[in-house]
């Protein structure tokens, strides 16, 4: 079977437990997992050499890491990772290194894979309207989603073998500008709780955050609210011209279900839909529908949430 | 002066319902329409121009029915249209061989592309064309500024990056706050006696093959409640039996 590489997934500076479902995902694919850890400082690969079912740890060190730059970090990291199938995670990000990386060795890349059977990989197409089933001759690129693959655990003992490496870098950080809130990005949540038209008006998005950051979690909205108020930044719309979410939890109020919307956020683990219309579309893909006003339903579910969270 | 190249492409208009027939999507009854990211491109590129002076070149792969997506953008003011015709499956490969092989054919400067396209959501051609030409590139930008070289906003985990590339680069563009130009009927009237330069094309054979396609897997019923009260319910449930909370 062919070598695999996995390329780690960072944030914040360390290696997230993405990077174990990646290696979970390559041990599907091939055998003889080495893991890639781009890094400035090298002390970061120490985790990776405890992830179990991995065979060579690289630490792929270098200044050009320090900020992200897509040609350089390509080449740098194509420089010390060997042949065979390399798999990245599917962050923005990652995407866009998989689609360097694969065209630096002219191989082809699939991105987003949401199932590996029978050496067949499963994309979403449409924003997830149709499932495409796609076979691989040779080396690929692939990126995985992450919440899809059961992360490998963490009792391996690889050593981690530092490898000096470079880029030539092709784009300059003049500036990096906060978020105005302190709270995560849908595309970065593990639960998201959306608001769409049926908040009646933007100031009432405070309601959703409230329960949010009781949660940990980000708050989004339909393209309906994001179009209707310019108080909804598009950066918080989920849907097939926003972004495509995959949390544990997706909580949507008062949004009926456009398939614009479904096509977003349809893979999420749990889906929770609170709206007062018993026929929105929403509820036919909802794990728990509560037919109600958001007025109604939203004080209940944010003290109950706080009781059981106490 | 800058030689300006825009990538557009022709998908299913995102509103429309998606249907298997066989083991494969049938678009034979969906309205298609130019991806929504590609837009924000032509935007940018005729920014571009407008800002710097130069000639804006939209190019498509696809059959002769993709020519409705040039006229379109034709109509708001790009110069000239192009369709490297091409009517079978092509992989990341394939498809990216060709468009770096036309763009340096072009002598471009500058690529926009939209941010993934609508029917593969992929998002691999922009980064992908810049990296077999050699040429720097920023994804998912939503802010293009066009004084010394190329100021763009995009964000990252971290919050908006603003970076500067210098030229020939690759621009992907998400939506971002600018607003897209309509066409009007002059535009329209000039873009229908436009002409189309249609080129051949022979990418390398893919590597990929696709299998199938099917629908997602029905979800099971869930499990609905009357009333605001029932959130209560609900919560326990998350706990209890999804085990999040």
């Amino acid at each position: 079977m062919t070598e695999t590489i996995v390329i780690a997934e960072l944030s914040k500076g360390e290696i997230s437990i993405t990077t174990n479902e990646l290696v979970s995902a390559a041990n599907l694919l091939g055998t003889n997992c080495t893991i890639v850890v781009p890094c400035a400082d090298s002390t970061i690969a120490d985790k990776a050499g405890k992830i179990s079912g991995v065979s060579k740890v690289i630490a792929a060190k270098s200044t050009v890491f320090s900020n992200y730059d897509a040609a350089a970090w390509a080449e740098a990291i194509d420089s010390v990772a060997p042949a065979g199938i390399v798999v990245t995670a599917a962050s923005a990000q990652s995407k866009d290194l998989a689609a360097r990386l694969a065209a630096r060795r002219s191989i082809s890349v699939i991105q987003d894979v949401i199932a590996i059977e029978g050496g067949n990989l499963s994309t979403p197409i449409y924003s997830g309207k149709a499932i495409q089933n796609v076979s691989v001759s040779g080396n690929s690129v692939i990126s995985v989603r992450a919440n899809v693959f059961a992360p490998a655990e963490d009792s391996g003992n690889c050593e981690v073998q530092v490898i000096d490496t470079t880029g030539n870098v092709t784009t300059a950080l003049k500036e990096m500008v906060q978020r105005a809130s302190e709270r995560l990005d849908v595309s970065e949540a593990n639960i998201i709780i959306s608001g769409g038209r049926g908040m009646g008006t933007p100031a009432n998005f405070t309601h959703l955050e409230e329960i949010a950051d009781k949660l940990g979690a980000a708050v989004g909205a339909s393209r309906a609210a994001v179009d209707t108020w310019d108080e909804i930044p598009h950066s918080m719309q989920v849907g097939q011209t926003g972004k495509t979410v995959n949390p544990n939890l997706y909580i949507a109020v008062g949004i009926s279900g456009a398939i614009q919307h479904l096509a977003g956020m349809r893979s999420s683990k749990y889906i929770v839909a609170i709206n007062k219309d018993a026929d929105a579309p929403i509820f036919q893909h909802a794990d728990y529908g509560i037919v109600a006003t958001w007025e109604d339903a939203l004080p209940v579910l944010s003290s109950s949430l706080a009781n059981l969270m106490a | 002066m800058v030689n300006i190249a825009v990538l557009v492409k022709q998908v299913p208009d995102t509103n429309s319902k998606i249907q298997i027939s066989g083991d494969r999507v049938d678009l034979s009854s969906v309205k298609m329409d130019i991806s929504p990211y590609d837009e924000f491109a032509v935007e940018n590129a005729l920014l571009h121009k407008e800002s710097s002076g130069g000639t804006v070149t939209a190019i498509t792969v696809g059959s002769a029915g993709a020519d409705k997506v040039l006229k379109g953008v034709k109509a708001l003011g790009v110069d000239n249209i192009v369709r490297l015709d091409y009517d079978g499956f092509m992989d990341s490969n394939g498809l990216q061989s060709i468009l770096a092989e036309e763009i340096t054919a072009g002598g471009y400067d500058i690529v926009y592309c939209g941010k993934s396209a609508a029917d593969t959501g992929a998002g691999s051609t922009g980064p992908g064309i810049a990296e077999r030409l050699g040429w720097g590139s920023v994804s998912n930008a939503t802010e293009v500024k066009f004084a010394d070289g190329l100021t763009v906003s995009y964000p990252t985990e971290g919050g908006d990056a603003i970076v500067s590339v210098n030229l020939p680069a690759v621009v992907s563009c998400d939506k971002g706050s600018i607003k897209v130009r309509k066409s009007n009927v002059k535009g329209i009237m000039m873009a229908k006696r436009a002409q189309v330069d249609v080129k051949a094309v022979s990418p390398p054979s893919p590597s990929v093959t696709v299998v199938s396609q099917v629908m997602p897997p029905a979800k099971p019923a869930g499990k609905k409640f009357e009333g605001g009260s029932s959130a209560q319910t609900v919560a326990q449930l998350l706990r209890d039996e999804a085990n999040i909370i």
